[in-house]
């Protein structure tokens, strides 16, 4: 198993720690990751993005050009990172604000309204682990088990009552992540 | 009948002898130059106190570089200027050691004047000593940041021009302004009471330490005969009626 | 039990420091590596192993608080990034011409100048050539992992103490700001200053009775004698050069063209190795883990079964040059590197290699 994943959009959309969530789950399930962000100015309220490995084998090179899947939260991030997509992968959006759907049509493309349904919740926080649900239904690389594990490790100790809320939001993706696009 | 050399060096006729801290090295500054002076009153006190194998001292870029020659006490020699960086890990790493930087105008209040005010300003219990004799004695005689107003250096030959060259800085008094300083004064050594004075400053430098009150700070006003291109008596003279009016002696914070 | 622990290599270096039994560290923030200095002020180690973490105010101070701590015979390190290195560089001398243990990481960020904030390495020959004014080397360790950042702080004060002299980690805000997992070591106690006494007779320590007291310096006007101390110096790096050569190789038993790169190129590397063999082209990589001594017998043996060479460096070309001496002509060596902040993708270093190498 060797999966390759880019999240991408803006900063404060929990992009950073919805990656470092899944990729302590790939830890507790005894996986190599890595995680490596766009660090800077970038994270003041512009575009966000991390890339996340997942593997059974030591890691090669943390900075990727081409992706298993792509995570995608703004219009922005879907000019830069559809193409990256390599033929056969997945593409996971969240249609909130996106003008131009994509394209490709030798890719797996599916859709999460998270930022509808964080609404609906009444819970914006929810968001990134709606996303994380709806992206784990598609990819069931890592438990529940120790996706929560992983949520606890990287959730300092303070914010641990908040962790069956989030539970709740990762459920929420399962159920809502709605096909676009079959190959 | 004669008298014998034998005859008077005598443990009974003693009244005054070289520190033991001191080497039997020949220093190697100019006469009539006050680093000689301070050196030594800075071994006598470390004599005094007891303190020999508790003290680390730090020496600077300047004339006094070769001070380690003098001494005998662990020494550091920092870049121009650092002393106060080297002199802040030492203590922060060896609490229990005394620790003595001794630096020159240039080496304190120019190049290091960053190193110096934030040590201050910390509040390191270290003990600084600066030696202000407004020129750049080893490198030849340049303008230093503490030159006086019209005192000739080969940097500004014709006197230093306030316009021209900026004014000369009166850095203890600034240091005095810092909460992390416990006691700036300002010496001079060049009369025998000053010496006394001067010597009873680098006490309680030392004693502030085992106090950990915070940075002592002991300006020694003093002269270069060779950079002033005067004698040594001339040099006094000149310090008295030039040095003196613009950098007072005295005690300016004492907590 | 194994402690496992996600976190980013600054981090890394920040934990390890204080489990090795590191005594001190200076430092000042600067982009991307202030985590490191933000984790042991989080830790607070004062409070449990006695380290030392203070925040300095410049780069300037901070390497001369090292110069100060190391003459005390103490473990003392800091890091920085590429414009606040430079800034090191008159301590760098200092402590090398003081012949002074000491740790410095560099989290390598683009330059000339302020630069970049993004990765690169483009301080190698500020690194491995000295930095400083006179003739001397640093000992220069290449992390290429997480795990890496972690051991090489230990490796690192091992060599410089072994050696006197002080030691570089080289990475990059790739590596100081990627998350992987590492295995931590367990704690190792601080030597006490009895212990320093002993095993350090030159550390400025406050003079017993029984020795002469302590100088630490890099000061000496008599020309004759400096010449015979830097003479000793230079037979001390030889003596680095002839035991401390580390090196890692990859796919190289069968290869046909061989890839020359160290730390995050490397990683990039291995993946563009992989690549080119789906591609039938057997690629093989060198990567060296001490810069400095830099493993110039491999490359140069590794050259007479190759048909040609890539150096890949996140540089315009600086440690290709240190590749060519190695190859000394055997065969053709290249160079390959995005530069100014930006990183090569794994493909792009597969078209490198067949335009520059198989093709050119």
């Amino acid at each position: 198993m060797n999966e390759e994943i880019i999240i991408a959009g803006f900063g404060g959309q929990g992009v950073l720690s919805m990656g470092k969530i899944l990729a302590y789950s790939g830890v507790m399930q005894g996986m190599e990751v890595s995680w490596l962000p766009s660090y800077g100015p970038e994270m003041r309220g512009g575009t966000a993005n991390v890339t996340v490995i997942l593997s059974d084998n030591r890691i090669s090179s943390p900075a990727l050009k081409k992706y298993d899947t792509a995570i995608i939260l703004n219009q922005q991030s879907m000019d830069k990172f559809e193409a990256a997509v390599k033929p056969g992968g997945l593409l996971l959006y969240d249609g909130n604000g996106i003008t131009r759907h994509p394209e490709r049509k030798d890719i797996r493309i599916y859709r999460v309204d998270a930022t509808q349904e964080a609404t609906e919740m009444q819970n914006q926080k929810a968001f990134n682990m709606i996303v994380l649900g709806a992206y784990l239904k598609l990819k069931p690389i890592v438990t529940m088990e120790n996706v929560m594990n992983g949520l606890k490790k990287s959730l300092p100790e303070r914010h641990h009552h908040l962790l069956p809320q989030n539970e709740k939001a990762i459920a929420r993706g399962t159920e809502i992540v709605k096909e676009i696009q079959k190959i | 009948m004669s008298v014998d050399i034998k005859d008077i060096i005598k443990p009974e006729n003693l009244v005054y002898k070289k520190s033991s801290v001191l080497t039997d090295n020949v220093m190697h500054y100019c006469p009539g130059c006050s680093h000689g002076v301070a050196a030594k009153l800075i071994a006598e006190v470390i004599e005094e106190l007891g303190i020999q194998r508790e003290v680390i001292a730090i020496a600077p870029v300047g004339c006094s570089v070769l001070l380690y020659n003098y001494l005998q006490v662990d020494w550091q020699e920092a870049a121009h200027g650092r002393a106060p960086a080297l002199g802040t890990a030492v203590k922060r790493l060896r609490p229990d050691r005394y620790v003595v930087t001794y630096q020159g105008d240039g080496d304190l209040a120019a190049i290091g004047t960053a190193e110096t005010i934030h040590a201050c300003n910390r509040g390191e219990n270290i003990l600084m000593i600066f030696i202000n004799n407004g020129i750049y004695g080893m490198t030849g005689g340049q303008m230093a940041p503490t030159t006086l107003e019209g005192m000739k250096a080969s940097t500004c030959p014709f006197g230093r021009d306030l316009e021209h060259d900026g004014n000369p800085l009166k850095i203890t008094e600034l240091i005095a302004q810092l909460p992390g300083t416990c006691y700036v004064t300002r010496q001079s050594v060049h009369t025998a009471a000053a010496v006394r004075k001067t010597k009873k400053a680098i006490i309680k430098g030392f004693q502030n330490q085992k106090a950990e009150k915070g940075t002592s700070f002991i300006e020694i006003v003093s002269t270069c005969s060779s950079g002033w291109k005067l004698t040594p008596a001339q040099s006094n003279k000149w310090m008295e009626e030039h040095m003196f009016p613009f950098y007072p002696l005295g005690d300016i914070k004492d907590r | 039990m194994k402690e496992i622990r996600l976190m980013k290599g600054n981090e890394a270096i920040a934990e390890a420091a204080i489990r090795c039994g590191v005594d001190g560290y200076f430092g000042y923030p600067i982009t991307p590596q202030s985590e490191v200095m933000e984790t042991l002020m989080a830790l607070q180690p004062w409070k449990t192993t006695g380290m030392v973490v203070l925040q300095a105010e410049s780069e300037t101070a901070s390497i001369n608080m090292l110069y100060g701590g190391a003459a005390c015979g103490k473990k003392v390190m800091t890091s920085s990034s590429s414009p606040g290195i430079s800034l090191m560089q008159e301590g760098m001398t200092y402590l090398a011409g003081a012949e002074l243990p000491c740790v410095v990481a560099n989290v390598v960020r683009g330059g000339p100048g302020l630069g970049t904030i993004q990765p690169a390495q483009s301080d190698y020959f500020q690194s491995v050539k000295g930095g400083g004014h006179g003739d001397y080397h640093l000992i220069v360790l290449a992390p290429a992992s997480v795990q890496e950042m972690a051991d090489f702080v230990e490796l690192a004060f091992d060599l410089a103490f072994k050696y006197r002299n002080p030691a570089l980690i080289l990475s990059d805000g790739m590596i100081g700001q990627m998350m992987e997992k590492v295995e931590m070591k367990p704690y190792k106690p601080r030597w006490t200053n009895d212990e320093i006494e002993q095993m350090h007779p030159w550390a400025t320590t406050g003079k017993p009775e029984n020795r002469k007291y302590n100088i630490v310096t890099s000061l000496e006007l008599d020309s004759a004698r400096f010449e015979v101390f830097n003479e000793k110096l230079q037979r001390k790096y030889q003596q680095i050069r002839d035991n401390e050569v580390r090196y890692e190789t990859f796919e190289c038993d069968d290869a046909e063209y061989l890839l020359v790169a160290y730390g995050s190129s490397a990683r990039i590397c291995q993946k563009s190795i992989q690549l080119l063999r789906e591609q039938g082209i057997k690629a093989g990589l060198l990567r060296p883990i001490t810069l400095f001594p830099f493993p110039t017998k491999e490359i140069n043996a590794l050259a007479s079964r190759v048909k040609g060479i890539l150096s890949v460096e996140m540089s315009a070309g600086q440690l290709v040059e240190d590749v060519r001496l190695a190859v000394n002509g055997k065969v053709k060596v290249e160079h390959y590197g995005r530069c100014g902040g930006m990183i090569h993708s794994p493909e792009e270093v597969v078209e490198a290699v067949k335009q520059k190498i198989i093709g050119g």
